[in-house]
């Protein structure tokens, strides 16, 4: 490799598979030889997880743009007078489904929603286990550390209660969205309305003792500083070691379009976009999936991160909304030909799994 | 295959001439990280930390075409509604303009082979162009439309081109070159410059003293094979005449062509962009610049290519027909404050460049104009 003089002693710890410290990952993102960040995270990629690429034949089901949480990086909230706002029946959540599976391969639905100020638990439970008696065989993921918050304090149970009947009405894993950037000033700045830090945390911890996987992620490119960024890895990176319940680590740039911070944000670069990703790779040394979620990248971005480190390029998706209200210009879906196509040009095997990377069917 | 991708690798990382056969291993090997890195050490033992870029403006003269090449979607026919011819009074516009630019450095001219408008038409814009601004460097005509100017002329390429060049012709922007393979060229461009032609013209301008770039169209219906051959036919006729400036290569873009449409071509990724990025920085050893052309790739992916062992952004350009005929989104122009700052987040500097690589004394005052311009904007 040719790194330069001054970033040999992090070279010598990857190849030799030492852990990243605070302070390696702040020289890193100071770091512009793009190249040679590539290079090692896909070097450190290889050895954990070879040449494999996960996708999944999937649909996303989002039952209310509708929420109390209103928070500055996003697009897609709503209050309930507002245009466009809408809140799914049971029977609309299942019509979503079924559209989607004119797809013989379609193997699974991420259901992610809004904070509606007007149903119950009971509302959203309710929706789920529809889906899953109409729909049996299809995995379901969804909910993230900030929807499972809410529901424990709008219901009065527990975190647990709340993840074991969550699980009962068939979910499978958990959605990793709401991380954000996983420290308070951040938080109180950009989304004061919802889970803290420590209470996305717990969602995981919790859920984690329960043997339910979850996903984690990291919206970054808005206010948060570059001490921040690293500081969020390093946290998730923690509880990795303690309850290794996390599956898959995502990325998401902020996209400015539409959104109340994106007055005074610009979106990032693809340069910033790709050290983040190898950046994350290196650091999160025990994950062992790290994506590359194309609607936010675009595929352009997602198919180059393939070899900045990542080993997941999310999925079919079928009809993706909450980022499309933020401008996301990339499509709101991808043939798994597509998908196929876009992984073997990158010299990598694709591999359809469900959401727990269980391989599904035969490698095409 | 194993052992020639091992000395294949060995040479490209202590940036050793690339044999075919090398070249072939290294795009076989598909380690994209890996070419980034010895592009980029490549690239920096030429140009060191400095990107360049320059203010230009893009005048096209006419899309009304007799090539008529199904790889193309500006041109037209005659009689065509979308089709068009700028007459001096609308150059003089353009050029009222284009003084009102800080710092324009350089005229950029690329057309079409209209069936009626004769040599004198050309020859007499470039005298416009110069009269109008003398300090304004002309890279006008590929070597197709010398070729063209030739036939119709009945003069040779070399009288051709003093004729031009004592007109105010100062480089080739080296376009058509496409892919040079007669076989390749009979389908893709069968009525223009074949591959003697090309090569012969440009060795000409090189000789007058009239220096080009070279170009490469790619992701249709070449085989890899002809395509790396063509980078070693360039790095050839460098070897020979060291006129080549800068690379620039070009993704196919299959909207709204005939090539497209009739060899259901889609463009290729991003992936491969950006390993073409790199195997040219490679091959080409013997070319001083390798050009991010930012209209065909778009910002993001010509910043990225800064990674991947390019050295020059283009320029600001202004405006841009050709390629926005064929379904590009990027947008007709661009700032020198942003093509600045792209360049220093990349941790590289920028250095406002001439026609020749020059760099230009005050750039400073130019984005003083860009702010300005970005809030009459907002």
């Amino acid at each position: 490799m040719y790194c330069s003089e001054e970033y040999k002693d992090i070279e010598e710890k990857i190849l030799k598979g030492e852990r990243l410290s605070r302070e390696d990952g702040l020289r890193l993102f100071a770091c512009n030889d793009i190249a040679w960040l590539g290079n090692m995270a896909d070097m450190v990629r290889k050895r954990k997880c070879g040449d494999y690429v996960y996708y999944n034949v999937n649909c996303h089901v989002n039952l209310t743009n509708i929420c109390t949480s209103r928070c500055k990086f996003c697009a897609f909230g709503r209050d309930a007078e507002d245009k466009g706002a809408y809140a799914m029946s049971v029977q609309q959540a299942l019509d979503v489904v079924a559209d989607a599976m004119h797809d013989p391969h379609l193997a699974g639905l991420h259901v992610v929603s809004g904070l509606h100020p007007d149903w119950s638990f009971d509302d959203y439970l309710e929706r789920l286990q529809a889906l899953h008696d109409t729909y049996p065989s299809l995995y379901l993921k969804g909910f993230t550390g900030v929807e499972i918050t809410h529901f424990a304090d709008i219901s009065g149970l527990s975190i647990r209660q709340v993840l074991e009947k969550l699980q009962q009405a068939g979910l499978q894993a958990i959605a990793g969205g709401g991380a954000e950037i996983l420290t308070d000033r951040v938080r109180n700045e950009l989304c004061p309305n919802k889970a803290s830090a420590d209470q996305w945390l717990e969602v995981a911890r919790v859920a984690h003792s329960m043997g339910i996987k979850t996903n984690a992620s990291m919206l970054y490119g808005h206010i948060e500083t570059m001490e921040e960024r690293v500081e969020h890895l390093l946290k998730l990176r923690d509880l990795q070691d303690k309850t290794g319940g996390f599956q898959t680590f995502i990325c998401f740039p902020f996209l400015p379009k539409n959104t109340e911070l994106g007055k005074t944000v610009k979106q990032t670069t693809m340069w910033d976009d790709l050290k983040t990703m190898a950046i994350s790779r290196l650091m999160l040394d025990n994950f062992t999936n790290i994506k590359a979620y194309w609607v936010m990248l675009t595929v352009p971005v997602a198919q180059i991160a393939l070899g900045f480190g990542a080993n997941d390029i999310d999925g079919t998706i079928h009809k993706e909304t909450i980022l499309h209200d933020a401008g996301a210009t990339s499509p709101t879906a991808l043939s798994e030909d597509n998908i196929i196509k876009i992984v073997r040009d990158a010299g990598r095997i694709p591999v359809a799994c469900d959401c727990n990377f269980n391989i599904i069917g035969e490698i095409k | 295959m194993e052992n020639q991708i091992a000395v294949a690798r060995a040479k490209a990382q202590q940036g050793e001439r690339l044999t075919l056969q090398d070249a072939l291993a290294l795009y076989e090997d598909n380690d994209l990280l890996f070419l980034a890195e010895c592009a980029r050490k490549l690239k920096e033992r030429k140009s060191g930390k400095n990107v360049f870029y320059n203010v230009n403006r893009h005048i096209n003269l006419t899309n009304i075409c007799t090539s008529n090449c199904p790889l193309c979607a500006f041109q037209c026919q005659q009689g065509d509604k979308r089709g068009f011819v700028l007459e001096t009074e609308d150059i003089a516009k353009i050029l009222e303009d284009a003084k009102t630019v800080k710092n324009l450095g350089e005229i950029h001219i690329v057309s079409a082979l209209h069936p009626d408008k004769d040599f004198n038409y050309y020859l007499n814009i470039v005298k416009q162009v110069k009269a109008a601004m003398p300090e304004a460097d002309i890279k006008a005509f590929t070597p197709v439309e010398i070729v063209h100017f030739s036939q119709m002329t009945g003069k040779s390429v070399e009288e051709v081109l003093t004729i031009l060049k004592a007109a105010g012709l100062s480089s080739l922007p080296g376009g058509g070159a496409e892919i040079l393979s007669d076989r390749v060229r009979e389908i893709i461009c069968p009525k223009k410059a074949t591959t003697a032609q090309w090569i012969h013209t440009i060795k000409t301008a090189h000789k007058l003293g009239i220096r080009t770039n070279a170009t490469m169209m790619y992701g249709h219906i070449e085989t890899i094979e002809e395509r790396l051959q063509h980078l070693i036919t360039l790095r050839d006729i460098q070897d020979e005449t060291h006129g080549f400036q800068a690379f620039v290569s070009f993704p196919f873009h299959p909207d709204n062509t005939k090539l497209g449409e009739e060899y259901h071509l889609k463009r290729v990724g991003s992936w491969e962009d950006m390993k073409m990025m790199a195997l040219s920085r490679l091959i080409l050893d013997n070319i001083d610049h390798i050009k991010a052309f930012w209209i065909m790739l778009t910002m993001p992916v010509a910043q990225l290519a800064l990674g991947f062992g390019a050295d020059d952004l283009d320029g600001t350009i202004g405006e841009e027909k050709i390629i926005h005929a064929a379904g590009a989104k990027t947008k007709t122009g661009i700032t020198v404050s942003t093509l600045q700052k792209l360049i220093t987040e990349a941790g590289y500097v920028p250095v406002e460049r001439d026609t020749f690589y020059h760099p230009v004394a005050d750039p400073i005052a130019a984005v003083k104009m860009d702010n300005k311009a970005e809030e009459a904007d907002r």
